[in-house]
């Protein structure tokens, strides 16, 4: 596709080829990512956070070239991060309070789930991961189980 | 677009304004109004990243302190029809800017071509995703107490299947009014609405669109890529 004609806008209207070249990336991210989380890389968080780390970069490519935030006013780009940064307000205050709580077991439970008494990490099931802050946040460092088979 | 100030200008200017095709009468010019709808779009999605935001979070809580249970759980999904449908929710997100990038152009005839295109996407997303529910149902891998699975070997894996259902049922459903919207900027540019000059239904349905893959983006990883 030529652009001799609208090299003007050249700067505010990214060319066919570039979405083409961004949805090729998106494509090969997302094979990566399918790869990568059959890795054994010693440690599933070490897993969970290259996947989180994946999904991030493919969200910003999205966000830039489809969404045009490279090329709009920073006004739309400031509102987005906004959301973002309530988002991260919104997790990190749960985690603060989330190791406080022994266990946290939906009331609908019909059998009894294991869960590890205050002081005995290590009960069955749910190996030390309970004991350790940040567990539960899938991007902060999640020391889950430690061998699956 | 000139700024009028007298009186006998101000008249001019109005009738300047309503030749101008989708503007409206409350905007000065045309670009005030692109960037006004833009912020009020951006504003809507943010609202919908809380929405989502919400069960994330409690996703994450749930994972964190019943990590074997999610892990077991995610066994019964399908990888590859989850990366099947990742990838054809990436190819409809280039279908829509496609889209946007023809009514830019003012190329009507494959605006509807890339809408349509996007449409069709939307659909064989929405068909691998009854394959899977169909498949859920069946074994009964249902949310809460409606799950009735038997033969687990961790319990509590009803709980990885209500995060499952609420949140890939909630992005489907945004993929349902997305398509709606889709097939509405559709009939409107078949209608000849738009022009490179106004295109902004087109833009900001296009945001939406790559609003919910930015979701799905995030959901893969997360129900079917347990470690």
């Amino acid at each position: 596709m030529s652009n001799h004609t609208d090299t003007a806008h050249a700067e505010h209207h990214p060319s066919a080829k570039l979405y083409i070249g961004v949805l090729a990336a998106l494509v090969i991210l997302t094979v990566i990512t399918v790869l990568a989380a059959g890795v054994n890389f010693g440690s599933p968080s070490i897993n969970v956070v290259i996947a989180l780390t994946i999904a991030t970069i493919k969200a910003s490519l999205v966000a830039l070239f489809f969404m045009h935030l490279l090329y709009d006013k920073p006004m739309n780009t400031l509102i987005f991060l906004s959301g973002v940064l309530f988002l991260g307000v919104f997790l990190g205050f749960c985690l603060i309070d989330v190791n406080a709580i022994p266990e946290i077991v939906p009331a609908n439970a019909k059998v009894a789930l294991p869960v590890p008494a205050p002081g005995t990490p290590g009960a069955p099931g749910t190996a030390p991961a309970a004991a350790v802050p940040g567990a539960a946040a899938p991007a902060a460092a999640a020391p889950a189980p430690a061998e699956h088979h | 677009m000139s700024q009028v100030i007298s009186a006998a200008g101000a008249v001019e200017e109005h009738e300047h304004h309503s030749k101008v095709p989708g503007l409206q009468e409350h905007f000065s010019e045309m670009q005030q109004q692109v960037d006004a709808s833009k912020i009020g779009m951006w504003l809507f999605l943010v609202t919908e990243i809380l929405l989502f935001g919400g069960l994330f979070v409690g996703y994450g809580i749930m994972q964190g302190k019943h990590p074997e249970a999610f892990f077991e759980a995610h066994h019964h999904l399908d990888r590859n029809l989850g990366a099947l449908n990742t990838i054809v929710l990436l190819i409809s997100s280039f279908t829509m800017v496609m889209g946007v990038y023809s009514a830019q152009k003012g190329n009507k005839k494959a605006m509807v071509t890339y809408l349509s295109l996007t449409l069709m996407c939307a659909a064989i997303f929405l068909g691998v995703k009854y394959f899977e529910y169909a498949h859920k149902f069946h074994e009964g891998l249902l949310p809460g107490r409606f799950y009735t699975h038997k033969g687990d070997t961790v319990p509590g894996q009803f709980m990885f299947f209500s995060f499952y259902f609420m949140m890939t049922g909630l992005h489907g459903i945004h993929i349902i009014g997305g398509m709606i919207a889709i097939t509405w900027v559709m009939i409107r540019g078949l209608r000849g609405d738009f022009s490179p000059g106004y295109y902004t239904p087109v833009d900001l349905v296009g945001l939406y669109w790559h609003l919910v893959d930015l979701i799905w983006i995030y959901l893969f990883p997360l129900m079917y890529l347990i470690s």
